[in-house]
């Protein structure tokens, strides 16, 4: 059997496993909840090295899907929610769940699919395209099949948001309307691979596309088209309702962010490892109005 | 195809350049599963010996609540962990969500009912005759167990290994309630999420390599273990 002296050892381990962890906590720490999308790029990654090296907060980032990382913030479980969803956001801050709503960043969706365009989309804008592949693939035409996320994450929510936009009713014209729309209900990376083995459309953000780009045949079909912007916003969460959530240091880093010295990372991030900028920083006098409508000015 | 050649030259990469990321995480993995795996057995062995040995009615239905949790699924687990711990829930003010001691606690209850379930049946192997004979010739009772705990022992031993497989293996409590945080709780299995989800499938494949022998590493020690002890 095993030897109660190896136990020992081994229970005294967790003790110190424990002791450790506790300590950990003790240095000044911001707990960051993130969408996957901006994770999977990398940009955070950097931006944690930067900010570390300067300021010694320790970034502790978790990166679960869009729904999750709200769910999160709403219990109070992080400090920072950084998100890609406005009608979200808009909720979650008459929730009061959060103090302070930022946003720093954008860029473009796209609208990938096959090199052949088999439902002739390329000169349509995004709400002309997607009413486009609903008649098509309604009517039965097996070349055109649209692959969706499924999974309420932002990226989805712009999806459903364009759907409404063409005249859609989301969840009677769209969802389960026929074979030829596709939920996946996992993340982008995932997707595009069903989509890309579908020969499918698929609506899907810069960084992720970028990232998986050599192994696709899908080709953006459609970008930049307004309907496709795709804006960032941190969220600075409520310690009035949510007990022990570290407001000072969340603030502290989004005016950072929100700083020259942050828009120059965003600004140069994915120039060595995509060939493009993935991220356009907002700038005060720009994001107040249509299409952004939201606040970029440093935290009072 | 090409992805798996290249995620077993990318592990040999990694490993004989000792990539102090990947080591990182790979101590983490290794040692919140350990801890885990010996938790589960400090509870399991003599709950499974008590659950043995005493006759108590309703006994059969706590043993198949227990064969039935084998079947827990992780992010289940995890969730149910992660609620307890989360700052809304009620041991939120332990901040032991998103740490290591988190990720434990999660792995122990994952594999408590395999470990249980497997020391009962392990027990059970040796048969009653055994402690029967054990009492007649004038040993205490607990003595007698820890004669037949001596007889299951390759029993348990093996049910420990899956309860340590289980445990390392699993990416769905450790994700919710580890968060896959950089240098804090990222561990393999997570890790091999991530990096699947941003499209490094030979850096994916690289790290189930590592984990496989990691595992092997735990099951040969074991084996020694064993031979050295006789």
């Amino acid at each position: 059997m095993m030897k109660p002296k190896i136990v020992f050892l081994l229970l005294a381990c967790l003790v110190t496993a424990l002791l450790v962890s506790g300590c950990v906590q003790q240095k000044a720490a911001l707990r960051i909840a993130t969408t996957t999308s901006l994770y999977d790029t990398g940009l955070l990654e950097e931006i944690e090295r930067a900010y570390e090296e300067k300021t010694g907060t320790d970034l502790l980032i978790t990166s679960q899907g869009s729904g999750k990382a709200i769910e999160l913030a709403r219990r109070g479980d992080v400090d920072l929610l950084l998100i890609h969803s406005p009608p979200e956001e808009t909720a979650f801050m008459s929730a009061e769940d959060g103090l302070y709503h930022r946003c720093f960043a954008y860029n473009y969706f796209l609208l990938l699919g096959p090199p052949e365009d088999p439902a002739d989309i390329k000169n349509l804008t995004a709400i002309g395209a997607f009413a486009r592949l609903h008649q098509l693939g309604r009517s039965g035409n097996p070349d055109v099949r649209f692959v969706s996320r499924g999974d309420l994450s932002g990226t989805h929510h712009a999806e459903i948001r364009i759907w409404r936009s063409a005249g859609f009713n989301y969840t009677s014209d769209v969802q389960g309307s026929g074979r030829w729309y596709i939920e996946t209900g996992k993340g982008m990376g995932e997707s595009l691979q069903v989509a890309n083995e579908k020969d499918a459309y698929i609506l899907a953000d810069t960084g992720t596309y970028l990232a998986f780009r050599s192994k696709l045949r899908l080709v953006p079909v459609i970008a930049s088209d307004e309907e496709l912007l795709n804006r960032y916003s941190a969220i600075v969460i409520n310690p009035g309702r949510h007990q022990g959530t570290n407001d000072e240091d969340a603030k502290e880093f989004v005016n950072w962010l929100l700083s020259e010295e942050g828009k120059e990372i965003l600004t140069s991030f994915g120039g060595d490892a995509y060939g493009a900028p993935l991220f356009t920083p907002l700038e005060e006098g720009i994001c107040e109005s249509e299409p952004f409508s939201c606040t970029c000015s440093l935290i009072p | 195809m090409n992805e798996i050649v290249e995620g077993f030259i990318e592990a040999i990469r990694l490993i004989v350049t000792l990539d102090p990321e990947v080591l990182e995480i790979t101590v983490r993995s290794l040692v919140i599963s350990l801890i885990a795996t010996v938790l589960s057995a400090a509870v399991s062995i003599p709950l499974g010996s008590l659950l043995y040995l005493r006759e108590f009615p309703g006994k059969g239905a706590v043993i198949g609540v227990i064969q039935t949790l084998y079947s827990l699924p992780t992010v289940i687990a995890g969730l149910f962990i992660f609620l307890l711990l989360s700052n809304a829930g009620p041991f939120g003010f332990l901040r032991l969500l998103f740490t290591p001691a988190g990720m434990v606690i999660a792995q122990t209850v994952l594999i408590l009912p395999i470990t249980t379930g497997l020391t009962i049946a392990a027990l059970s192997g040796i048969g009653r005759e055994v402690r029967d004979t054990l009492l007649s010739l004038g040993a205490t009772e607990y003595q007698s167990i820890l004669a037949i705990l001596g007889e299951a022992r390759f029993a348990i031993c093996s049910a420990l290994l899956l309860g340590f497989g289980r445990a390392i293996s699993e990416v769905g409590a450790a994700m919710i309630v580890g968060g896959n945080i950089r240098g804090q709780t990222r561990i393999l299995t997570t890790a091999i999420s991530l990096e699947t989800s941003i499209g490094n499938f030979s850096l994916s494949i690289a790290l189930g390599i590592i984990l496989l022998l990691l595992a092997l590493g735990v099951n040969l020690s074991l084996a020694l273990l064993g031979r050295w002890h006789h």
